[in-house]
């Protein structure tokens, strides 16, 4: 029992798949603790759908080692699935259904499903729970996806590509919704192109690039971050003065004596996380080009 | 620490919503329900029109023998043309894939469509007979027994051509382009069974080929429902052959379910 309650909601391992003579996945591996919200990066054709959809159970895999709540998901089954939430990349499906018909019909599916009311007022359709699917707004569509994704009381959440075509502030209300999840004690499994999106929700990041994880850390800390050079700028009788330093504090401090107090205009900046993930994965991308190329 | 976990909602229960949800689908979508209804109607009153009052043996109008057929089309309408074109409809607009992904047992998703066909089938045949009645003199069947071999035929008839129709939703590549795969087959199963003209006039290759298929077996039942004792010498085989009928269409029972649990599938092919 204690070995079960040890071992982390998702486990993978070396996993690898090839379509036809393309490398979807090659050895990707990480884990995922329960109660995290751990975050896929990756540019386009990275293989974070293909892993995402192993791991759903949708997609079998040519050979690796992975494990979703205790359970192989290529031998999956109703009772395994009903501890799961999935919310695909944007539907179409459903459009002759109001939102309130749609969330209390899935919720029959479960056995301790969540007041499908209240679930509709979480992801704030409230206002729009009579009104047929097919006349919702983008981001509307994508707050009634991730209601069917939550309506079971999963404790593991897939999120793949949620906020894709949200306004700003839809966005900030959904992070707010994946926040009460998390601290609800849902895993959360989130692939996005958003790297403010992993940086607010992620409590860890894996970039995947070419099929493979290139870099797992928390947001702060990925590909060396915390320890990347910074960036320190200040005015001197009004011309922007800038300089980049292994050692922030330091250089601050002197600034500060020097100026007897307050420095003018002055600021600092570690690389952002943006920075990082471009440079990760565009080293890789370069290796893969080049190992096409042979 | 252990809890007491209920179980998951029984299939039947999901079933029985999933049958409510689809009907709800069904209707709201008003062109394509109001078009099923429709069709089988505006056909009964074009053949009815033309040469319903032709007598195709003594005392059997055309009316009559067309009604038996259009009953049996209505089966392969609501069941196997219904479900080969909104199926890949519903794999590619992601229907199926959220359903997968969830506890719902794939039995639930079929009694879902299953249901949904009766009830449409019922009513469509309700629309025709009554369209029969009133406006062409069509005359409904009177002994126990005819109502029972409408009853098997029916059900037989559905069930065949529902499990056929799951699975051969696999064969259209695109849910915009399956109409056009499945509708020519009901066409020509129509044309070459009997519906629209008089089995036995047809060419015996014509008569030999249709044979194969469930529609001419269930328009044959359907006729010895509709048309008087007499009309059954003029049956290919000399009679109505209801053991023959009810025999191919249980073959066709069990060729559909096998066909639809091997070759049935929930996402678009490639993407596994």
């Amino acid at each position: 029992m204690i070995a079960r309650v040890s071992a982390p909601a998702v486990q993978v391992s070396d996993v690898r798949k090839t379509y036809g003579t393309v490398k979807a996945l090659d050895g990707i591996t990480f884990e995922i603790a329960h109660g995290e919200c751990f975050a896929l990066l990756g540019p386009n054709g990275a293989g974070k759908t293909t892993v995402t959809e192993i791991l759903e159970g949708y997609r079998g895999r040519d050979s690796g080692e992975a494990t979703v709540l205790g359970t192989d998901p290529a031998h999956a089954d109703r009772t395994w699935k009903a501890q799961l939430g999935i919310v695909l990349q944007a539907d179409r499906d459903l459009g002759d259904l109001s939102v309130a018909e749609a969330v209390r019909h899935f919720a029959g599916y479960y056995r301790d499903a969540r007041d499908p009311d209240e679930v509709i007022a979480a992801v704030g359709l409230t206002a729009k729970a009579d009104t047929r699917n097919e006349k919702l707004s983008g981001g509307q569509r994508r707050r009634l996806d991730v209601a069917l994704g939550i309506i079971g009381r999963p404790r593991l959440l897939f999120l793949d590509e949620p906020t894709t075509g949200f306004d700003p502030e839809a966005r900030r209300d959904f992070w707010t919704l994946i926040e009460q999840l998390k601290s609800e004690g849902t895993t959360i499994l989130l692939t996005t192109h958003y790297l403010e999106e992993a940086e607010h929700l992620a409590d860890r990041v894996a970039v995947v690039s070419g099929g493979r994880v290139v870099a797992c850390d928390s947001p702060a800390r990925l590909g060396g971050r915390q320890r990347g050079r910074s960036l320190v700028s200040w005015i001197v009788d009004g011309t922007p003065t800038i300089q980049v330093t292994d050692t922030p504090t330091q250089l601050v401090a002197s600034l500060s004596q020097q100026f007897g107090g307050e420095v003018p205009g002055l600021t600092v900046s570690r690389p952002r996380l943006e920075d990082v993930y471009l440079q990760l994965v565009g080293d890789d991308t370069g290796a893969a080009a080049t190992g096409d190329a042979r | 620490m252990t809890t007491i976990v209920p179980d998951l909602p029984g299939t039947v229960a999901i079933g029985r919503a999933r049958v409510v949800i689809e009907l709800k689908q069904f209707f709201r979508d008003r062109n394509s329900a109001l078009w099923n209804f429709a069709f089988p109607v505006i056909l009964l009153v074009i053949f009815g029109s033309v040469f319903g009052g032709q007598d195709i043996a003594p005392g059997i109008t055309f009316a009559q023998y067309f009604v038996a057929g259009m009953i049996a089309s209505g089966v392969l309408y609501t069941s196997f043309q219904n479900l080969a074109i909104a199926i890949p409809l519903e794999r590619e607009d992601g229907t199926l894939k959220r359903l997968q992904g969830t506890p719902m047992p794939m039995v639930a998703y079929f009694v879902g469509k299953i249901g949904t066909v009766v009830v449409v089938y019922v009513a469509q045949v309700t629309i025709l007979i009554a369209v029969g009645v009133v406006f062409y003199g069509v005359s409904l069947p009177t002994t126990a027994t005819q109502w029972f071999t409408f009853l098997w035929a029916s059900v037989l008839g559905l069930v065949s051509c529902t499990l056929l129709g799951i699975a051969f939703s696999v064969v259209p590549r695109t849910g915009r382009g399956a109409s056009a795969v499945v509708s020519p087959i009901v066409l020509v199963l129509q044309f070459t069974s009997g519906v629209f003209f008089v089995f036995d006039q047809l060419p015996h290759w014509m008569q030999v080929f249709s044979s194969l298929f469930p529609l001419k077996w269930l328009a044959q039942a359907m006729r010895s429902v509709f048309l008087p004792e007499s009309a059954a010498a003029m049956e290919a085989g000399g009679s109505w052959e209801l053991g023959m009928c009810a025999l191919v269409l249980l073959i066709w029972c069990v060729v559909g379910l096998v066909l639809a649990l091997v070759f049935f599938r929930w996402t678009p092919r490639g993407s596994d």
